[in-house]
C-alpha cells in the first residue's frame, strides 16, 4: 500500500481510538473536575460495561443489532447504579476527601474486578458486532462499525457540551465544580449533584466499553489500559475541561494509531509518556485547565 | 419591632477551635444590624452558621420560629435567607446572566424578578454576556448582592461588601441597602469601617471572641464613641 492510504488508515484506527478514549476520559475528568475525586476505579466501570455488553447480547440471543442497542442501554444504566451505590455507601461517607477517597476507589477497583472474576470468569469473550458493512474507500475498504463508533462518540461528546453549556443541569454542575460552598448557599444540593455526576462518568466509560467491546474483547483486567490512557489524557488535557480531554484524546489516539503503524505501539507509548512528563514539568494545569485556586 | 431572626447560645467550632462561644443575636423586621468586631472575631463565622455552612455545636437559630441549624445548608437559602460573601466569590467563569440564573433558580424565581433586580443594578444589565471574573471590583460587588437578591430573601447576610471599593461604589453599595431596607428586607451587615456603619445602620453588635458583648442603636453608639474603640480597637 503506497503512503497516503497507509496515513489514511492508520489515522481512522487513530481515530477510533481517540473516540473511545474521549469518552472514558471526559468521565473521569467531569468527576475529577466537579467532585475533586481521583477516581481509581474508573477503569472497572469500563470493564463492567463491556462485560454487561456480553452479558446482555448473549442473554438475549437474538440479532447482534437487536442485542448490541439493548446493551447500549442496559449497561451504561446498571453501571450507573453501580456508581451511584459506590457513592452512597463510600464516597459520601468519607466526606469526599480527596486523599481517602483514592484509597477508597482502589478498593473499589479490586472489589468489581474480583467480582467480576467470580461471575464472568477469566476468559475474553467477544461480542459480535451489530453490523458488519464495509465502507469501500478507493484503496482498501474500511469497518462501517469502527467509523460508526467515531460518529456515536463524536455525538455523545457533543450531547455532553450542550448539557454542561445551554442546561441548567450543566449549570449547578459547573456552580458546584467552581465553589461547592457557594453553591450551597445558593440552594444547590451538592451530595445529590455529586452522586450524579459520579453516575455519569461511570456511564460514560460504560457506554464507550459497549462502542469498543464488538471490535475488542470483554475481560475482566481489561479496565488497566482505559485507566491509565484516561489519566494520561485528563493530565494532557487539563483535568476537568472538556475540549482539553477531546484534543488530548485526539492527539494520543491518533499518535497511537499513526506511530504504531509505521514504527512501533512501543514508541507511541513512550511518545505519549514524554508528553505527560512535558506538560507535568511546563503545564501542570494541563494544555486547558486552569491553575489551582 | 418584631423579632425575624433570633440566635440563641450559638457554639461553632473549626475542627478542635471553638469561635462562636454563645453567641446571642436578635435581627428584628426591616432592621439593618451590624456586626462590628476585631479580626476573628466571630462576625464571618456568624453568617455562616446562619447559612449553614458551618455546623452549630449547640443553641439555636430561628427564622420567625423555623430553627435553621438542623438544615441542610442547601435548605437554608429556600427558607429565604441570601449571603453576600466576603470577597464576592461569584462564579468566576461563569458570566454575569449565569451567575444571576443561579440566584434565580434557588428558590425557583423567573423573569419579573430579574427585572426588578436587573433596575436595581442597571450596569450589570449592559454586561449580561460578560464573563462575571473580568468585571470590575465594583462591578463584582454589585453582581454578588444582585444574585443573592434573585432569591428575595426575608434576611440579607452582607460580609465586608465595602472592602477595596472606591468611595463612590461604597455610596452606592450603601445606598442599596438603605433601598432595600425600605422594601422590608432585613440585612445583617459585617463591616469594618465605623463611619459606613453609622451611615446605615439601625443597631450595632460589637462581637468578641465569639460572644455579642453588647448591642446598641445607632445614634447610641454616635453619643458613645468610646464603644468602638472598648470593643474595636479605633475610635
Amino acid at each position: 500500500m503506497a503512503f497516503g492510504p497507509h496515513l489514511l488508515l492508520a489515522t481512522l484506527e487513530g481515530l477510533v481510538t481517540a473516540a473511545v478514549l474521549a469518552l472514558t476520559a471526559l468521565g473521569l475528568s467531569l468527576v475529577f473536575g466537579v467532585m475533586r475525586i481521583v477516581n481509581v476505579a474508573h477503569g472497572e466501570f469500563f470493564m463492567l460495561g463491556a462485560v454487561l455488553a456480553w452479558a446482555v447480547a448473549t442473554a438475549l440471543g437474538t440479532h447482534p443489532a437487536i442485542g448490541f442497542v439493548a446493551a447500549l442501554i442496559v449497561a451504561p444504566l446498571v453501571v450507573g447504579a453501580v456508581a451511584l451505590l459506590s457513592e452512597r455507601l463510600v464516597l459520601r461517607r468519607l466526606n469526599y476527601d480527596p486523599e481517602a477517597t483514592i484509597v477508597a476507589t482502589i478498593g473499589l477497583l479490586y472489589i468489581i474486578q474480583q467480582l467480576a472474576l467470580s461471575l464472568y470468569g477469566p476468559e475474553a469473550r467477544p461480542v459480535t458486532p451489530p453490523f458488519s458493512y464495509r465502507v469501500l474507500l478507493p484503496w482498501f475498504g474500511y469497518s462501517g462499525y469502527k467509523l460508526s463508533i467515531i460518529a456515536a462518540s463524536a455525538l455523545l461528546l457533543v450531547a455532553t457540551w450542550l448539557v454542561l453549556t445551554r442546561t441548567r443541569i450543566g449549570l449547578v454542575m459547573r456552580a458546584t465544580q467552581y465553589d461547592r460552598e457557594m453553591a450551597q448557599a445558593f440552594a444547590i444540593p451538592v451530595e445529590r449533584v455529586y452522586a450524579g455526576v459520579f453516575a455519569l462518568g461511570a456511564m460514560l466509560a460504560a457506554f464507550a466499553a459497549v462502542l469498543i467491546v464488538p471490535i475488542s474483547q470483554a475481560h475482566y483486567l481489561m479496565g488497566q489500559d482505559p485507566l491509565l490512557l484516561s489519566f494520561i489524557v485528563v493530565i494532557i488535557g487539563g483535568l476537568g475541561s472538556l475540549r482539553g480531554t477531546v484534543v488530548a484524546a485526539l492527539l494520543i489516539g491518533l499518535s497511537d494509531g499513526i506511530v504504531s503503524m509505521f514504527f512501533s505501539p512501543t514508541l507511541a507509548k513512550l511518545i505519549a509518556t514524554l508528553v505527560v512528563a512535558m506538560v507535568l514539568v511546563f503545564r501542570p494545569q494541563g494544555l486547558f485547565g486552569t491553575a489551582a485556586r | 419591632m418584631a423579632e425575624l431572626l433570633t440566635i440563641n447560645g450559638l457554639d461553632c467550632f473549626y475542627g478542635e477551635v471553638q469561635v462562636l462561644h454563645g453567641l446571642d443575636l436578635v435581627l428584628n423586621k426591616g432592621e439593618v444590624l451590624c456586626l462590628l468586631g476585631r479580626n476573628g472575631a466571630g462576625k464571618t463565622t456568624t453568617l455562616k452558621a446562619i447559612m449553614g455552612l458551618v455546623p452549630a455545636a449547640a443553641g439555636s437559630i430561628s427564622l420567625e420560629g423555623r430553627e435553621l441549624s438542623t438544615l441542610a445548608a442547601h435548605e437554608v437559602p429556600k427558607a429565604g435567607v441570601a449571603y453576600v460573601p466576603q470577597g464576592r466569590r461569584l462564579f468566576a467563569e461563569m458570566t454575569v446572566a449565569e451567575n444571576i440564573e443561579i440566584g434565580l433558580m434557588a428558590r425557583g424565581k423567573g423573569q419579573a424578578t430579574r427585572e426588578a433586580v436587573l433596575d436595581l443594578f442597571p450596569r450589570l444589565r449592559e454586561r449580561l454576556r460578560q464573563r462575571s471574573g473580568t468585571l470590575s471590583g465594583g462591578e463584582q460587588q454589585m453582581l454578588a448582592m444582585a444574585r443573592a437578591l434573585c432569591l428575595e430573601p426575608q434576611v440579607l447576610l452582607l460580609d465586608e461588601p465595602t472592602e477595596g471599593l472606591m468611595p463612590s461604589m461604597i455610596e452606592k453599595i450603601r445606598e442599596t441597602v438603605a433601598k432595600l431596607r425600605g422594601l422590608g428586607v432585613s440585612t445583617i451587615l459585617v463591616e469594618q469601617r465605623v463611619e459606613a456603619v453609622l451611615a446605615v445602620a439601625d443597631r450595632v453588635a460589637f462581637v468578641e471572641n465569639g460572644r455579642n458583648r453588647e448591642t446598641m442603636t445607632a445614634e447610641a453608639l454616635r453619643a458613645d464613641p468610646a464603644a468602638v474603640k472598648r470593643y474595636v480597637g479605633v475610635g
